[in-house]
C-alpha cells in the first residue's frame, strides 16, 4: 500500500475529487494547508509598503491506495490539478505499514 | 432665528458626530487583528472626555469673549447664559447648537491624533494626553482662527478648520510618533491592515460626514453651504481617484486603501477652501491632494518615525496644502465675506495663510512635545513590550476584538 499526498491549488479540488471518483477511489482526507515552491508567494502593497506574503494557501488531499493502482491514481490527479501556470504542486507517494478499520478492525487493503 | 438653518445645523451637527465612529473603522481596519478595539476605543472615548471638557470649560476658553487674541474668557463657564435663543456666532440659530456644533469639532480633531501612537500607548497615558492637548492646544488654537483671536483678526481664510484641525491635529500626531517611538519591529516586519474593508467603509463614512462638517461650517442652509458641498464632493472624489491613478503608476496596482486614503486626503485639503473657492478649484485641490499626500508616505521611512495610519501624510500634507490653496483659489466671488486668493489677483492672502499655518505648526509642535514628555516622565506613555506583543486589545482592556 501507498499513500499519495497532492498538494495542489483550493480552486482544483472539485477536478481532483471527481477525476479521482471516475476511477474508483473511494475516499480521501483533504486539509487546508499553506506553503510556497520556487514560485514564493505573492506581494502585497498597502500604502506603498510592500509585505511579500510568502505562505500561500493550498489544499492537500491524502488518499491511500494498494501499490498497483498509484501510477493511474497519480497521473489522474495531475492531470486533473494542471493549469500549466507556475505554482500547480506536487505529488508525493510514501509507502503505507498498514492500515485499520476502526468500525470492523479490518486490516491491510480490505480497509482502505 | 431661522427655523430652516437650525434645521439644517443639527443634521450637520449630527453628520458630524457621525465621523468619529467613522474614523474607528478607518483607523481601526488599518492596524493588526490585536489592537483593533484599541484603537477603535480611542477614537470612541473622545465623544465621552472631550464632549465633557468642551460643555464645562472648553467651549468658553474657544469662544468667549477674546483675551488679548490668545484665548476666550470664562463668560460661558459650565454653558452658562448659553441657551436656545440665538448667540454671537450667528443670527439665525441657537446658540447652544453653536456650541454642539463645534464640540463635535474638537472630538473628532483629538480622535484623529491616535492614528500616530496605534498600536502601542498605554490608555491611561492617552486618556491623560487628550485632556491635556484638547485643553491647552486645542482650545487657543480654535479661538485664535474662530474665536475671534489673533489668527482671524490676521486675515487667515480656515472655512472649516483645515488649520484649526488637521493641520494641529498632525502636527500632534507627528510630536506622539516621535516621542513614543516606533512600534516594535516597525521597518523589520510586515504590519499590514488586518481589515481594509473596514477602512474603506469608514472613509465613507467620514466622507459622508464631512458633508455636515463643511457644509454646515456655513452655519447656514444658504449657498455658501451647497457651495461648500459640492466643492467637499469633488475634492474628495478628485483625490479618491489621483491617489489611485499615481499609485498604479509607481507600484504597479490601484488599490481599495490607496483610493480611501485619497479620499480623506481631498476631504483634508478641500476642509480650509470650502466655502471659498469654486467647485473647478476643488478639482486641483483635490487631484494635487491625492498625489502629494500619497508621496508623502514615502518620508516617513525617510526620517525614520512611525506614524502608524500616516496622520501626518493625510492631515498635516494634505491640510497644509489646502491652507496655501485656500489662499491660491479663494475668491469673493464664490464669499463675499472671504477674501480674493492669488489667482484673482491678490498674493497677499497666500503669504497670511502661510504664515498662520506656521505659527499653529510651531505652537502645536512644541506644546504637544512638551506634554509629552510630561506624560512620559510622570506615568510613561508606552506600554511594556509583552503587551504590546500580546497587543492593546487584551493588555488595555482583556478584551478581544474577534473569536472566529
Amino acid at each position: 500500500m501507498k499513500k499519495i499526498e497532492a498538494v495542489i491549488k483550493p480552486f482544483k479540488l472539485d477536478d481532483v475529487k471527481e477525476a479521482l471518483n471516475e476511477i474508483g477511489v473511494q475516499g480521501m482526507t483533504i486539509s487546508e494547508v499553506k506553503g510556497y515552491g520556487r514560485q514564493k508567494g505573492h506581494k502585497e502593497i498597502y500604502r506603498g509598503a510592500e509585505y511579500v506574503v510568502d505562505f500561500i494557501p493550498k489544499v492537500k488531499i491524502e488518499i491511500v491506495l494498494p501499490a498497483d493502482r498509484i501510477e493511474e491514481a497519480v497521473e489522474v490527479i495531475r492531470k486533473a490539478a494542471l493549469t500549466d501556470k507556475i505554482g500547480d504542486g506536487k505529488i508525493f507517494v510514501i509507502p503505507v505499514e498498514s492500515v485499520v478499520r476502526v468500525r470492523t478492525g479490518e486490516t491491510g487493503p480490505d480497509a482502505i | 432665528m431661522d427655523t430652516g438653518d437650525t434645521a439644517f445645523m443639527l443634521v450637520a451637527a449630527a453628520l458630524v458626530m457621525f465621523m468619529t465612529p467613522g474614523l474607528a473603522l478607518f483607523y481601526g481596519g488599518l492596524v493588526r487583528s490585536r489592537n483593533v478595539l484599541s484603537t477603535i476605543l480611542q477614537s470612541f472615548i473622545c465623544l465621552g472626555m472631550v464632549t465633557l471638557i468642551w460643555v464645562t470649560y472648553g467651549y468658553t476658553l474657544a469662544f468667549g469673549t477674546d483675551v488679548g487674541g490668545l484665548i476666550g474668557n470664562f463668560e460661558y463657564l459650565f454653558l452658562n447664559g448659553v441657551g436656545t435663543e440665538p448667540g454671537p456666532y450667528s443670527d439665525t440659530i441657537p446658540h447652544l447648537l453653536f456650541v454642539a456644533f463645534q464640540l463635535m469639532f474638537a472630538v473628532i480633531t483629538a480622535a484623529l491624533i491616535t492614528g500616530a501612537f496605534a498600536e502601542r500607548i498605554k490608555f491611561s497615558a492617552f486618556l491623560v494626553f487628550t485632556f491635556f492637548w484638547t485643553s491647552l492646544i486645542y482650545l487657543p488654537v480654535c479661538h485664535w482662527v474662530w474665536g475671534g483671536g489673533w489668527i482671524e483678526a490676521h486675515g487667515a481664510l480656515d472655512f472649516a478648520g483645515g488649520t484649526v484641525i488637521h493641520i494641529n491635529s498632525a502636527v500632534a500626531a507627528l510630536a506622539a510618533a516621535i516621542v513614543i517611538g516606533p512600534r516594535k519591529g516597525w521597518g523589520k516586519e510586515a504590519m499590514p491592515p488586518h481589515n481594509v474593508s473596514m477602512t474603506v467603509l469608514g472613509a465613507g463614512i467620514l466622507w459622508l460626514g464631512w458633508f455636515g462638517f463643511n457644509a454646515g461650517s456655513a452655519l447656514a442652509a444658504d449657498g455658501i453651504a451647497v457651495n461648500a458641498l459640492m466643492t467637499t464632493q469633488v475634492a474628495a472624489g478628485s483625490a479618491a481617484f489621483s491617489w489611485m491613478l499615481y499609485e498604479w503608476k509607481v507600484h504597479g496596482k490601484p488599490t481599495a486603501l490607496g483610493a480611501a486614503s485619497g479620499a480623506v486626503a481631498g476631504l483634508v485639503a478641500i476642509t480650509p477652501a470650502a466655502g471659498f473657492v469654486s467647485p473647478m478649484a476643488a478639482i486641483a485641490i483635490g487631484l494635487v491632494a491625492g498625489v502629494i499626500c500619497c508621496m508623502a508616505i514615502r518620508l516617513k521611512a525617510r526620517f525614520g518615525y512611525d506614524d502608524a495610519l500616516d496622520v501626518v501624510a493625510i492631515h498635516g500634507v494634505g491640510g497644509l496644502w489646502g491652507a496655501l490653496a485656500t489662499g491660491l483659489f479663494a475668491s469673493l466671488a464664490i464669499n463675499p465675506d472671504g477674501a480674493n486668493g492669488l489667482f484673482y489677483g491678490n498674493p497677499g492672502q497666500l503669504g497670511i495663510q502661510l504664515i498662520d499655518s506656521l505659527a499653529v505648526i510651531a505652537f502645536s509642535l512644541i506644546g504637544s512635545l512638551i506634554i509629552l514628555k510630561l506624560i512620559d516622565r510622570f506615568i510613561g506613555l508606552r506600554v511594556s513590550e509583552e503587551e504590546e506583543i500580546q497587543g492593546l486589545d487584551l493588555s488595555q482592556h482583556s478584551e478581544v476584538g474577534y473569536t472566529l
